[in-house]
């Protein structure tokens, strides 16, 4: 499934990306393969998705999470 | 004191290059400013790096002698994204220009968010130069039970690691020692020097990157031989991985540009994820580091005192009420309280016209000088308060962290516009002033949404314009009230900011359908946790950004008041033989009354004068002044209407015609050109208003006929007149901050004619549909 797809309070294993360029930013902020992503909750809005990862708060876009590859931990 | 001892200390050129140059990196939000105020104390320099408006800080580190410190901005990488990122970048490779390339680095890390931290640690520390980590916010991990074993860490990264509290002061001596001893290795020769190789790389390059990375560093070597040895390795990595970094090349060393495409191509052929080669096996380094050195004492699934706040600050329905309770509460301080302080500089500046008057002779200079120059400075730091006042609420949500928020928060539907939620405080900012609502719009990464929004921020119908819908409306809108309840005055102020605002976004819209058609940009955005500000670090930023706008604006302001000057002066009017006999026979009149008085008490006039006046020469003598004032008012109206602005005007007025404009309002127009609110005080000229009687002026407008007798302003004129100066863009600060802001005279160029464009096409259609309907006229 997709990390869009973790619904708020779930967990996922970050497993690979859908495109051979993924956006470097969003690697270098810790989102690499083996991470561990949770969903903390969306946007009023619905988008963007807060994320806590490697100890931290992030905020990505639904577009970019959809490139996201995760196994549901 | 020890110093370096193969330097001579006579000539200052040779102390210049004993200077070793100590470099602040770090991750935005780790406090950085905070542990460059504590190394260099108050003395800082702020200055800007050429070619480009960030801020360049530099201090002497304190209690220690030759030792330069350079906060650079924060960065989360050295593949630079945004202009900080990468001048924090150049600066470190040493490739920034008038920038000696730093003898030491220091980076800042955050303690409670070490992993994602030493990412950028990682890769400074390939630069191979000696390093000395700050880990900072330890009072913050120990309440959050983060422990950090500072030896382990210090020994796996091979660097000093000196723990800090920062805000508390706490660490800064060991940290000032750490950089002193690091700086005096260097320059002993026992750290590495730009002749030494690259330090072994700690962490794993996938081999199928690493053999071309080796070849292309050697190329390097070859065609760019000032390229230090140790930073080979890391150039070329850069330039096979990011555009940005390989387009530097280019014309450098083309041969090594042409061999990183064509080595690029071999790894796509091979289906090797060159790009993302370097993160993974940094942070695959990287993650257990941090597992070996941090412990978590407290259990991980409970939420933090900022975890809790943040769960309403951005909650779906609280989130956003909070947000438009903030912003109100904003815009009635920016506009409200600022009033007593606007009015005193205004009263200020004033005094000072009047007693620049009372000691000069009268003549051209003092003119210029009372007119030009002292109006021209009135006209910028007359929106001090405002702008201290928006500095002051914007820095307390970035101290606080609450600003990324609000970008989460709005980031949906800034995006529906072709905007996106880091445009959120620059639109805003804009409602103060476009020049630091275009400054703050640096924040943005992405290069698309920083030029639409500079683009549109100034069609936020910013202070300067209030003046001149305030005048008009009072002059022309009746103050009825709808239903009773709703004043039509107010709703015609409301309905000119929500023009401006709506037309932002349509043109944020078109410039995205249209003109940026590319892909939609990036938002990757920290949510940081959730601090106290510090009075002292709010203050001090305040006073550095309200400094820009002043020097930046003030200049340009200046200038421009005084070239207007010139233009509204000359040539100079004929003085009218009419108007010198009555100011004679005012003369004469007023003689004759003090000669009269004499007469009667047998006394010379000079004595008359001397004495107390009796009623009659005060009643003359008042008679006599008003008089003269309305003289000298009709003079003024002459010049201006003689003046090259007033026969331009005239020239230009069949053009502005259609609009409901004569050459009046034309003038005033061309006088506000470098700032909106000028057109008062010119129409104030050229109706024979005394300044600051904006009552006296009112009335003027209102009682102006054509010679057939028309009213020259009907609230149909006006209506056209306050939409036109809502799109005009009338703000040389403005053009020039877009300028240096985006490099290029191209934007600035684009911004001004689409928005006189529009300004022209709104007050057409409604002056011209307005009479068609025979609406207010």
């Amino acid at each position: 499934m997709m990390l869009s797809e973790l619904a708020p309070g779930e967990r996922g294993t970050i497993q690979r990306y859908e495109t051979d360029t993924p956006p470097s930013r969003l690697l270098e902020m810790g989102l690499v393969p083996g991470t561990t992503v949770e969903v903390v909750r969306r946007a009023p809005l619905g988008d963007p998705i807060y994320l806590n990862v490697r100890g931290y708060h992030l905020a990505v876009r639904e577009h970019d999470a959809e490139l996201i590859h995760v196994d549901e931990a | 004191m020890p110093s370096d001892s193969s330097d001579s200390p006579v000539s200052s050129a040779s102390v210049e290059t004993s200077l070793r140059h100590v470099a602040l990196a770090g991750n935005p939000n780790v406090g950085k400013t905070t542990v460059f105020n504590l190394l260099t104390g108050m003395k800082q320099k702020v200055a800007n790096y050429p070619g480009v408006t960030v801020e360049r800080k530099s201090g002497r580190l304190a209690d220690r002698a030759g030792i330069e410190v350079i906060d650079l901005p924060g960065t989360y990488s050295l593949n630079p994204k945004s202009i900080d990122e990468r001048v924090a970048y150049d600066v470190l490779v040493g490739r920034m220009d008038g920038e000696a390339p730093p003898d030491v680095v220091v980076c800042v890390v955050d303690a409670t968010n070490l992993e994602r931290n030493l990412y950028l640690v990682s890769q400074i520390l390939d630069l191979g130069l000696p390093v000395v980590v700050a880990l900072n916010m330890m009072d913050a991990a120990a309440e959050n039970g983060i422990e950090v074993d500072i030896e382990t860490l210090s020994d796996e990264l091979g660097v000093p690691v000196v723990p800090l509290v920062a805000r508390q002061g706490r660490g800064t001596e060991a940290l000032r020692a750490a950089i002193f001893n690091a700086a005096e290795s260097a320059s002993n020769g026992q750290a590495p020097s730009s002749a030494d190789p690259a330090p072994a790389r700690q962490w794993p390059l996938q081999s199928a990157v690493e053999r071309p990375v080796e070849a292309l560093a050697d190329q390097l070597a070859e065609e760019a031989p000032d390229v230090p040895p140790r930073q080979r390795q890391f150039e070329a990595l850069g330039a096979l991985t990011s555009d940005p970094l390989l387009t530097v090349w280019e014309d450098r060393a083309p041969a090594f540009y042409q061999a990183v495409l064509q080595a690029r191509e071999r790894l796509s052929e091979r289906n090797v994820p060159y790009q993302h080669a370097e993160t993974l096996g940094r942070y695959q380094w990287i993650s257990p580091l941090a597992r070996t050195v941090v412990t978590t004492v407290n259990d991980a699934s409970e939420r933090t005192l900022s975890d809790q706040i943040d769960a309403v600050l951005t909650h779906r329905i609280a989130g956003p009420a909070i947000f438009g309770a903030i912003l109100l509460l904003v815009f009635q301080a920016v506009f409200t309280w600022a009033v007593p302080a606007m009015d005193f500089i205004e009263a200020a500046v004033g005094w000072t016209g009047q007693t620049t008057r009372a000691v000069m002779p009268n003549g051209l200079v003092e003119d210029l000088l009372v007119e030009g120059v002292i109006a021209g400075v009135g006209n910028v730091i007359v929106f001090l308060p405002q702008i201290l006042l928006l500095f002051f609420f914007l820095g307390l949500m970035e101290d606080t962290g609450y600003m990324a928020r609000t970008a989460f928060i709005m980031d949906r539907l800034m995006r529906r516009m072709g905007l996106s939620g880091g445009s959120v405080v620059p639109l805003l900012s804009s409602y103060a002033c476009a020049v630091p609502g275009i400054m703050a719009a640096r924040t943005l990464d992405s290069e698309r949404d920083r030029i639409i929004t500079i683009m549109v921020a100034p069609l936020m119908s910013c202070s300067a314009r209030l003046p001149v819908y305030t005048l008009f409306i009072a002059a022309f809108i009746p103050a009825g009230s709808f239903v009773g309840v709703i004043g039509y005055q107010g709703l015609a102020m409301f309905a000119l900011y929500l023009l401006g605002t709506v037309m932002a976004f349509v043109a944020a819209w078109i410039l995205k359908t249209f003109v940026f058609t590319g892909d939609s940009s990036m938002f990757v955005m920290e949510l940081p946790p959730y601090r106290l500000p510090q009075g002292k670090h709010l203050l001090q930023r305040m006073w550095g950004r309200v400094r820009l706008f002043a020097v930046r604006a003030g200049k340009i302001i200046l200038g421009a008041s005084v070239l207007l000057w010139i233009l509204a002066s000359f040539p100079a009017a004929e003085p009218d033989p009419e108007r010198q006999a009555q100011r004679q026979a005012v003369q004469t009149q007023y003689q004759a009354t003090i000669d009269s008085v004499a007469a009667a008490r047998n006394v010379s006039p000079e004595q008359v004068v001397a004495g107390d006046l009796p009623g009659s020469v005060v009643e003359a003598k008042a008679r006599r002044d008003a008089k003269l004032a309305v003289l000298s008012t009709a003079a003024a109206s002459a010049q201006a209407r003689q003046s090259f602005i007033g026969r331009f005007s005239r020239t230009i007025e069949p053009v502005m015609q259609p609009l409901g404009f004569d050459w009046k309002i034309t003038a005033g127009i061309v006088s506000a050109i470098a700032a909106r609110e000028v057109i008062i005080s010119a129409l104030s000229t050229i109706y024979s208003v005394g300044s600051g009687q904006e009552t006296v002026l009112r009335e003027a407008l209102q009682a102006d006929t054509y010679p057939n007798g028309d009213p020259v302003y009907t609230p149909l004129v006006a209506v056209s007149l306050m939409v036109f100066f809502v799109f005009a863009l009338q703000c040389m600060s403005t053009l020039a901050v877009a300028k240096r802001e985006l490099n290029s005279w191209f934007w600035p160029s684009v911004m001004w004619l689409y928005m006189f464009a529009l300004a022209y096409v709104f007050s057409l259609a409604i002056y011209q549909g307005g009479q068609m309907l025979g609406v207010g006229g």
